[in-house]
């Protein structure tokens, strides 16, 4: 009689403290950050679906822009000893078109004074071979079902100097030389400092730049390069030219 | 010392079921009610373990429910089991090339569905990573079911019953791709074939007798058609030109998925498993009979810079094959054919 009362209680203490909450003492003081992206062309605001077209590249071809979307994924931030903090289950979807999708919100980060941040444009090799998937990663248009694996970016619009009259840049591929996921670290500007409280929130903007896209390592010209739809050399020189400084800190809110 | 241990024990027995009933929505059932739920004893270990995705009676039958429903497709008329038959090991009966919605054609012949827990990629191409992502494929694909991931979840939530069936499997709501992907990947991974003659020979069971024809068929199947139809699955899923063409223009197979030139012409190594059911034959179903599929081997392949050298030992390119040594393979080919997988009504559209 003795042993079940007793295994009841030893049952019940062992989970009050395995069990889902812990005490707020033990809690580490975390605090909220907000990525928000700003995307632009070049010094312009992006301005989609144009009727007629709206940049011109530095060589001089001319385009307006219908879809940018992209994945930002395994984000990290780093203080100034080099520790880092890494999100967890950090993926995000953005899409230029849905003004909710262009802020990243991260919970849950330790409170501290950070200097950096690193992040993947695109999703890692193992999420393109774990299956299915929830959340941002839920398969949609930036799944390839023939190919398995995620599309990293897509840039689709129209261009007079394109034989069709449009261009598609869908981006992906995780293997071998084909490998097109990249990480960046845009650093933050002179001085500046990410502090993470528990009592406030701040917010980092990053200009995201399209003409990066297509310019840099490879000088896009749409005569000639128009699309890329699937992972191979086109796709890998598409996303040297956009982790060649596509994403800037601009400036930090402190909030 | 009983006195001291008891108590420990009972602990641990005592979170174990705390454990398993904070986190577990599931009943356990009986393991032989879902089909596939006992590895094979003569298999390698699976890629796709019974841990990745532990079965359900209820999420087994969710699959199997999904597999056969037409309402997967955009008009309502192409189901997973209109190209995947049970019959024929879940291949397509008298189909060179599979025709999807609107009468439109694929390209490649529908594969039999049989041992996928053991696949690592699937398709000709490999392209498919994963079992459970493998169906956004033909759902999505133009010439087949022509289907949005996002659509089907909409009119799967919009159902007079799935809501309540998947609810019961996956414990929250609205139903998403991931529980309707997880739902069909407890459906496919069910799909066991390892109840031939062949096994019950190999597994020392009761009838288990080869014949001696059919002994001398698998020792010609172990020496020439070895390594690639290899281990007991009777395919080392690896991709090989086996020279049916001397170029690829119609199809580059494997380098489709890769973009390498030495992949041209290559594809998946298909289990022989039930072959004398899954006719038409190769990834375009060029050949009807297994006669022409051995004749191929004997006296048919063609060469080009990516055969495969299992195909072109001692100058000679090939595998010769004797009248006698043909008869003998096929003769053992048929006791890989295994009627209980073709006839499980636990499979079947309508159990």
């Amino acid at each position: 009689m003795k042993f079940p009362q007793l295994f009841l209680a030893l049952s019940l203490l062992a989970f009050s403290f395995s069990g889902c909450k812990k005490d707020a003492d033990a809690e580490p003081q975390v605090g909220k950050l907000a990525l928000e992206m700003d995307h632009v062309v070049g010094s312009s605001t992006l301005v989609m679906n144009a009727t007629t077209p709206n940049y011109t590249t530095p060589s001089g071809d001319h385009f307006s822009v219908s879809t940018l979307r992209y994945y930002i994924s395994n984000i990290r931030l780093r203080k100034e000893d080099g520790s880092e903090y890494a999100q967890p289950e950090s993926y995000y979807l953005v899409d230029a078109a849905r003004t909710e999708s262009k802020v990243l919100t991260l919970e849950n980060v330790p409170a501290g004074d950070y200097t950096g941040i690193t992040f993947t444009i695109g999703v890692d090799a193992a999420r393109n071979t774990a299956g299915a998937q929830q959340g941002a990663l839920a398969p949609s248009d930036m799944f390839w079902s023939w190919n398995t694996g995620y599309i990293f970016l897509k840039l689709e619009g129209r261009s007079p100097e394109a034989g069709s009259g449009a261009f598609t840049y869908h981006v992906g591929g995780f293997e071998g030389v084909n490998n097109a996921i990249r990480t960046v670290s845009p650093a933050f500007p002179t001085g500046s400092k990410l502090l993470i409280r528990a009592d406030h929130a701040p917010e980092m903007h990053l200009k995201v730049d399209v003409m990066k896209i297509l310019t840099g390592p490879t000088e896009v010209r749409f005569a000639t390069f128009s699309t890329a739809h699937m992972p191979g050399a086109a796709a890998v020189k598409i996303a040297d030219n956009y982790a060649a400084g596509m994403f800037r800190v601009d400036h930090i809110h402190a909030n | 010392m009983t006195t001291q241990r008891t108590p420990r024990v009972l602990l641990a027995v005592g979170l174990a079921a705390l454990l398993v009933a904070g986190c577990q929505s599931e009943v356990e059932v009986a393991p032989e009610t879902i089909p596939g739920s006992v590895l094979p004893a003569n298999f390698p270990a699976p890629v796709y373990g019974l841990d990745q995705n532990p079965p359900t009676k209820a999420g087994f039958e969710l699959g199997r429910t999904l597999f056969y429903d037409p309402r997967l497709s955009r008009d309502g008329t192409i189901s997973c089991g209109s190209c995947h038959q049970q019959f024929v090991a879940f291949a397509h009966a008298g189909h060179t090339l599979s025709h999807g919605i609107d009468g439109l054609l694929g390209t490649r012949n529908a594969p039999a569905l049989q041992n996928l827990r053991w696949q690592r990629t699937f398709l000709w191409d490999g392209g498919s990573n994963h079992l459970e992502t493998m169906p956004v494929a033909p759902l999505t694909d133009a010439h087949e079911m022509d289907e949005t991931m996002e659509n089907v979840v909409r009119k799967l939530n919009a159902d007079a019953s799935y809501p309540q069936r998947f609810a019961v499997v996956f414990g929250s709501k609205p139903i998403d791709s991931y529980q309707l992907l997880r739902a069909l990947a407890q459906f496919t991974a069910s799909l066991t074939s390892a109840n031939s003659r062949y096994d019950h020979y190999v597994r020392h069971e009761s009838g288990g007798t080869l014949t001696p024809v059919e002994l001398r068929g698998l020792a010609v199947l172990t020496q020439k058609c070895t390594p690639c139809h290899s281990t007991d699955l009777f395919t080392d899923n690896s991709y090989r030109n086996n020279g049916l063409d001397r170029t690829f223009a119609a199809d580059s197979g494997r380098a489709r998925i890769t973009q390498l030139a030495t992949d041209r012409g290559k594809f998946k190594v298909p289990s022989l498993r039930n072959v004398f059911r899954t006719a038409p034959y190769m990834h375009d179903g060029r050949f009807q009979t297994l006669e022409q599929v051995l004749d191929h081997y004997d006296h048919g392949v063609q060469p080009s810079p990516t055969l495969d050298s299992q195909l072109q030992t001692d100058g000679t390119i090939g595998i010769p094959l004797s009248a006698q040594e043909k008869t003998d393979l096929l003769a053992f080919l048929q006791t890989l054919t295994d009627e209980q997988f073709l006839t499980d009504k636990r499979l079947s559209e309508k159990p």
